[in-house]
């Protein structure tokens, strides 16, 4: 039988239950505005269709603590989670880091998941920076708590198209019809709609005979690339990723179509695991994308931190935005000198890093939230490298175009 | 759009869908005679794909030349999966089979994550790129080869069924139950030697298919939703049937995407499923049951 002192609940009781109640739910503010290093949730696509590309982003965050302590920044501690490429996980796994203590979050190299990151940010009032996400909506719902240290979609096709005329002039040669080939998400439908409003004022060489989506998570792309090379187009415009990359190329020489030209306007088509797969065969496609400064001080130290952690690796986009994305946060916490997420949000917006490695007069954002002087560069793979195309005053090499035919290589 | 491309597209279709068949086919054998619904098996087929990974990167042994002693280690795999953890559940619910399933399914993917990571894996051979010329007709080497390799294991498998004594009393096993135990077979022996059969045919395929795609722990699961959309349209428990559900929901899903759109690739393979559902529920060469 119960005792009734044990289920009875007097004003007392009641009191302290309310009183330790309110605790629990303000623990995490307590939590956040405690004085330590700031905590900062790192949120990538570590497992799923994304995997290799997020953890090459994570390799950023393992090389960032020591750069950083170089530079005379405070020190971070680093919440990791995994958004398993699912928008839904990098929702909810924003939310656990919050509640587990994060006082600030960066991520998630996906426009989708990133989306959904920053709602959980803005309702949570934690400051979020984005590391790799293009869809120009993340920046203009008026967020206050989100920052972008990444191009929007527009701005990486602005630069792709100047950057792209710039190699054709080079090479004295230019497709006249192109085939454009690009994943259906988030990412590639921007980037789709981009092209359509920008590609105009460019006057462009080419026209685009046929507009081709795809699941990014397709197992097999050979109708794509058979419905790409009936279109009879000379060279491949494509807005893909990494695993749809390496299919793409497989197709291309099993259908024995070799384009004029590869022109990626995304990732995939430069990554080290592309190189890795496909030998020789990675060997031609260019890539107009947001890139490192080689001349800046902070790209060649990033560079050598890299090399000596992982030898054999190039360093890439990946690697340098995830990098600054940390970068931010460890200024605004050193300008701040607090873990308030206000303080901190205003140390954000007050931005102005000199003294980084991505293409540009350095890290500032606009009343948006969005570093909208970024820069970026037209790099073509060649041997296991890349070597950069444009703009005139950072490249290193002409560029190879038409690329060698996939059968005609030794 | 040019004839030739049509029929590239078509037969690269049917060529992927003969794999699918046969990964199929284990699913259909295991359902027309166990009766149990196998949730696990595109897991189990990522298992194989693993398998054939790690030989070919470790010994440089080739999916193809390994295909029987992988089929052998699955086999092994089915055969105990079946006598130590599936027979109690026979005469259970079958909601508890589902479960039972799922949680094999789930402990493989988990295992496969912890063991090999999240990272896409793929077997390089030195006929990865290669194709075959024929007129205009273009035809990839690897699916050639690993559909070739499908037809030929899957006429076996009916052979064995047919004119063996032990595929005739499994066979007797799957029409009468009842009848089988009165006539003195060990009902519960051919059930594990059933499951491991179609875990063998899952074996096969995966050392065809790793040789097309790449192999994740995360494939598992929509491995698994093909195999059962290919059965259903083919006829649960029909082993023609999977081939023929294979074949099928390969070329539309090929059609589809080159006629339409590639995006809309597997909302036309629903929509034939959804049609036979509707048209044929027993499948098409599948038995009415009543």
């Amino acid at each position: 039988m119960r005792s009734h002192a044990t289920t009875s609940i007097n004003r007392r009781k009641l009191l302290a239950s309310t009183a330790a109640a309110g605790a629990v739910i303000a623990m995490p503010a307590i939590v956040r505005a405690q004085g330590g290093p700031l905590k900062v949730g790192s949120l990538l696509p570590r497992s799923g269709v994304q995997a290799l590309i997020g953890q090459d982003c994570q390799r950023a965050v393992e090389l960032a603590p020591a750069l950083l302590k170089d530079l005379g920044l405070p020190e971070l501690t680093i919440m990791n989670a995994d958004t398993e490429t699912n928008v839904d996980t990098a929702r909810s796994r924003a939310e656990r880091l919050i509640n587990d203590g994060a006082q600030m979050l960066v991520g998630a190299f996906d426009s989708g998941q990133s989306s959904a990151i920053a709602q959980v940010a803005e309702q949570k009032g934690i400051p979020y920076v984005v590391n790799i996400a293009a869809a120009p909506e993340i920046t203009e719902q008026g967020y206050k708590f989100v920052f972008r240290n990444f191009p929007t979609a527009p701005m990486i096709l602005t630069d792709a198209f100047t950057n792209q005329k710039e190699v054709f002039e080079t090479a004295g040669k230019a497709p006249k019809s192109v085939v454009l080939l690009r994943v259906n998400d988030t990412f590639g439908t921007a980037m789709q709609k981009g092209i359509g409003a920008v590609m105009p004022k460019f006057n462009m060489p080419y026209t685009i005979l046929e507009d081709i989506a795809y699941d990014p998570a397709a197992r097999d792309l050979s109708v794509e690339v058979a419905k790409a090379k009936a279109t009879g187009a000379e060279a491949l415009l494509v807005v893909s990723r990494l695993n749809d990359a390496i299919l793409l190329t497989r197709e291309m020489v099993k259908q024995r179509w070799s384009p004029m030209a590869v022109l990626s306007m995304g990732p995939g088509w430069n990554e080290n695991d592309y190189f890795k797969t496909l030998g020789k065969l990675a060997n031609g496609p260019m890539s107009f994308i947001p890139w490192y400064d080689p001349t800046k001080p902070l790209s060649k130290k990033l560079a050598a931190a890299l090399a000596k952690a992982y030898p054999g690796l190039n360093l890439n986009e990946k690697h340098v935005f995830t990098f600054e994305a940390l970068l931010v946060a460890a200024d605004a916490f050193k300008r701040a000198g607090s873990t308030d997420p206000k303080a901190m949000v205003e140390a954000i917006r007050t931005t102005n890093i000199t003294n980084n490695v991505s293409i540009g007069p350095g890290i500032q954002f606009n009343a948006k939230g969005q570093n909208d002087k970024l820069k970026n560069a037209g790099i073509q793979n060649r041997d296991g490298k890349f070597v950069t195309l444009a703009p005139k005053q950072a490249s290193d090499a002409k560029p190879e175009l038409p690329m060698t035919p996939y059968d005609k290589r030794a | 759009m040019p004839l030739e491309v049509y029929l590239n597209v078509a037969v690269g279709g049917a060529l992927t869908g003969l794999v699918y068949g046969l990964m199929a086919l284990g699913l259909s054998v295991i359902f027309g005679v166990v009766r149990v619904v196998n949730f696990a098996h595109g897991e189990m087929m990522t298992i194989a794909m693993y398998i054939a990974v790690v030989l070919f990167t470790a010994l440089q042994l080739d999916p193809l030349v390994m295909m029987l002693p992988i089929a052998a280690v699955l086999f092994a795999f089915g055969y105990v999966l079946q006598a130590e953890l599936i027979n109690p559940f026979i005469n259970r619910p079958e909601h508890s089979q589902f479960i039972l399933m799922v949680a094999i399914a789930l402990i493989i993917v988990n295992m496969l994550l912890i063991g090999f990571g999240p990272d896409a894996h793929s077997v390089q051979t030195s006929y990865a790129f290669d194709s075959f010329q024929i007129g205009t007709l273009i035809v990839d080497a690897t699916k050639l080869y690993a559909a070739v390799a499908a037809i030929v294991v899957a006429t076996l498998l009916f052979l064995f069924f047919r004119f063996t004594r032990l595929g005739q009393a499994i066979r007797a096993c799957a029409d009468n139950y009842a009848g089988a135990l009165v006539v003195g077979l060990n009902v519960k022996h051919l059930y594990a030697l059933t499951f491991g059969i179609g875990a063998a045919c899952v074996g096969a395929a995966g050392c065809m298919l790793v040789l097309i795609n790449d192999v994740t722990p995360a494939a598992g699961p929509s491995y698994t939703l093909l195999a059962f959309v290919i059965v259903i349209t083919g006829g649960l428990g029909s082993l023609p049937g999977a081939l023929l559900g294979g074949v099928l929901i390969g070329l539309t899903e090929a059609l589809a995407g080159l006629l339409f759109t590639p995006s809309a690739k597997s909302m036309f393979a629903f929509a034939i499923l959804v049609l036979v559902l509707v048209l044929r529920p027993q499948g098409i060469l599948g038995r009415r049951t009543a």
